[in-house]
């Protein structure tokens, strides 16, 4: 990515920091600037009004329970595309400010092949080379990368159906659907990882903070890039430590019995 | 109430069956078109008008006889005027265009609000503007490129096969209209006889030999039918689609992937909740000890921000 778009997203960072501001603890360490903040609440928002407003339409057993929400079918109807614009342009400038970390590296692809550690949560920590987002996140960011712009392309072709040919219309019916479905599939296990999977994520977009322990727990490269030191080796001493202790203590049992 | 309700169905300790039982004829409504006695006086077009009390708008002349290159969203009836050379003559083909009332018909499958499009036990395939919510997906699933957007509403219309007249027991305006008889109103299986009828009158005393009935079975069938020179070519008559089908949008995906599609979040919301309360929360750590010669937090001075 070009330098310019680093150097806008840069200033917007600043601007935003000038304007609502990050306190970090004691004991803490800054995740998301006010800039990303923003961004990712005005996304979520925007995505969910899209996504409520077009399960309305997409669904018949939804429609009767979803549309009085937006003031009935029509306004629905209505709503819908402009909510889509808003979740576009809003996901536009977080591309630009996450593409860089975002960025798929060779411990993305490892994180991939580990997931079943991940998801039976066998591993109390997460790989060594977990860097300021994991494999998971980054899956999750380019499915909406591509459904954002699959969602812009047949959107639009079906906003504007009537100048449009039949099974144009009809071919961008399904890839809608297909892009809402593999976003929804995301949008529950982000809302799940964020809260209730993960306690001490959601501050991350609230306050902008995590804890030193969520750090070195979850994302321990990025821990060591931000802090400078590396604890899994303290970790990994620490946990010999411990087993021989608990060998010896076995041992010194045994040899007491015998 | 529909007099067929009040229709004895079962009667007790009568021996053998109800009387009057199998006598009603079917309720399924058509029209009937025969092309090849259409004069293209657009008496039904006015008749249309007139009944629907749609203003006279404006049209664009582009050298046809025809009123406007295509239907309207207050214009329903259009006839078709086609120059065409058969054997060294010139046929002028007129084909009164309008909405054909499949028997399984593409708006209605594509259209996602509750009771805008609806079907009557008749056959008639009419919408509800109160229910459209204006996503204009009723256009992109019929065949026949009938029904028509009204910008300023945002609703859909189209020819309503004059419901409001025939569930009075009226034929449709613009069979009340025709001079020359080429329309007819009544049951479908009367329609398709007298269609049949006049089609093989077309090829043994006219000269058609490939006179035919327009009744196309991939959507069903429908309740308005045509009577052609040449059933072969249907394409022939401005663009009669010889085998129209519904997009599988909205067929196949719409109503077999949407429920699974449903089913799947629906799932993907149980399986996060028994995830955690299975196999539970992935908590934070607690750092061990440094057994480094500098604190952590002075280095974290020196710390970049990022995303």
């Amino acid at each position: 990515m070009s330098t310019s778009v680093e150097r806008f997203d840069e200033k917007a960072r600043r601007k935003f920091s000038r304007h609502g501001q990050t306190v970090v603890h004691r004991g803490e360490l800054l995740r998301h600037p006010v800039y990303t903040r923003v961004l990712h609440w005005v996304v979520a928002l925007s995505f969910i009004l899209s996504l409520l407003s077009g399960f309305a339409i997409y669904s018949p057993w939804l429609f009767r329970w979803l549309t009085p929400l937006f003031g009935g079918g029509p306004m629905t109807r209505f709503l819908h595309p402009w909510f889509g614009v808003a979740f576009d342009i809003a996901f536009f400038f977080q591309f630009l400010n996450w593409f860089a970390p975002m960025h798929w590296t060779r411990a993305d692809r490892k994180w991939i092949r580990e997931v079943k550690g991940y998801v039976t949560n066998k591993e109390a920590l997460a790989p060594e080379d977990t860097g300021f987002f994991n494999g998971g996140q980054k899956l999750y960011f380019w499915t909406i990368v591509i459904s954002a712009v699959l969602f812009l392309i047949t959107g639009l072709l079906l906003w504007f159906d009537d100048v449009v040919a039949r099974w144009l219309v009809a071919v961008s019916y399904v890839l809608h659907d297909i892009a809402a479905l593999a976003m929804l599939a995301g949008f529950i296990i982000h809302i799940y990882e964020g809260t209730a999977a993960q306690p001490g994520t959601f501050q991350s977009m609230t306050d902008g903070t995590v804890t030193k322990e969520w750090a070195w727990t979850h994302h321990p490269a990025w821990y060591a890039e931000v802090t400078g030191r590396d604890p899994r080796e303290d970790y990994e001493r620490e946990r010999r430590r411990l087993t021989e202790q608990q060998q010896a203590a076995d041992d010194r049992e045994r040899t007491d019995r015998n | 109430m529909d007099e067929r309700t009040m229709q004895i169905q079962e009667i007790s300790a009568h021996p053998g069956p109800v009387p009057g039982q199998g006598t009603q004829r079917a309720v399924e409504v058509c029209k009937y078109i025969d092309v090849t006695t259409c004069i293209g006086c657009k008496a039904c077009e006015v008749a249309c008008v007139e009944w629907n009390d749609h203003p006279f708008r404006e049209t664009t002349f582009d050298d046809t006889y025809q009123t406007m290159p295509s239907t309207e969203w207050n214009y329903w009836n259009l006839i078709k005027f086609v120059e065409h050379e058969r054997d060294g003559n010139l046929m002028w083909l007129m084909r009164k265009d309008q909405c054909m009332h499949c028997e399984d018909p593409g708006c209605l499958r594509a259209c996602p609000a509750d009771g805008a499009i609806i079907k009557y036990q008749n056959g008639i395939v009419d919408f509800q503007q109160d229910n459209c919510i204006g996503c204009g997906y009723c256009i992109s699933g019929c065949p026949f490129d009938i029904p028509k957007f009204n910008p300023k509403t945002k609703k859909v219309f189209k020819c309503t096969l004059c419901s409001d007249r025939v569930g009075q027991g009226l034929e449709p305006a613009c069979i009340k209209a025709c001079p020359t008889g080429c329309l007819h109103f009544g049951t479908k299986s009367d329609m398709v006889q007298i269609a049949r009828t006049r089609a093989t009158q077309l090829q043994k005393e006219s000269g058609f030999a490939n006179a035919g009935v327009y009744d196309p079975q991939s959507i069903g069938g429908t309740h308005v039918i045509y009577v052609l020179h040449d059933i072969t070519n249907p394409e022939l008559y401005s663009g009669l689609p010889p085998n129209p089908t519904i997009p599988p949008a909205y067929t196949v995906w719409k109503w077999l992937a949407k429920p699974t599609g449903l089913l799947m979040a629906g799932l993907g919301l149980f399986a996060v909740f028994f995830h955690r309360l299975t196999v539970g929360p992935k908590m934070p750590q607690p750092e061990p000890e440094p057994v480094l010669t500098h604190q952590p937090d002075e280095v974290a001075a020196g710390r970049k921000e990022k995303p």
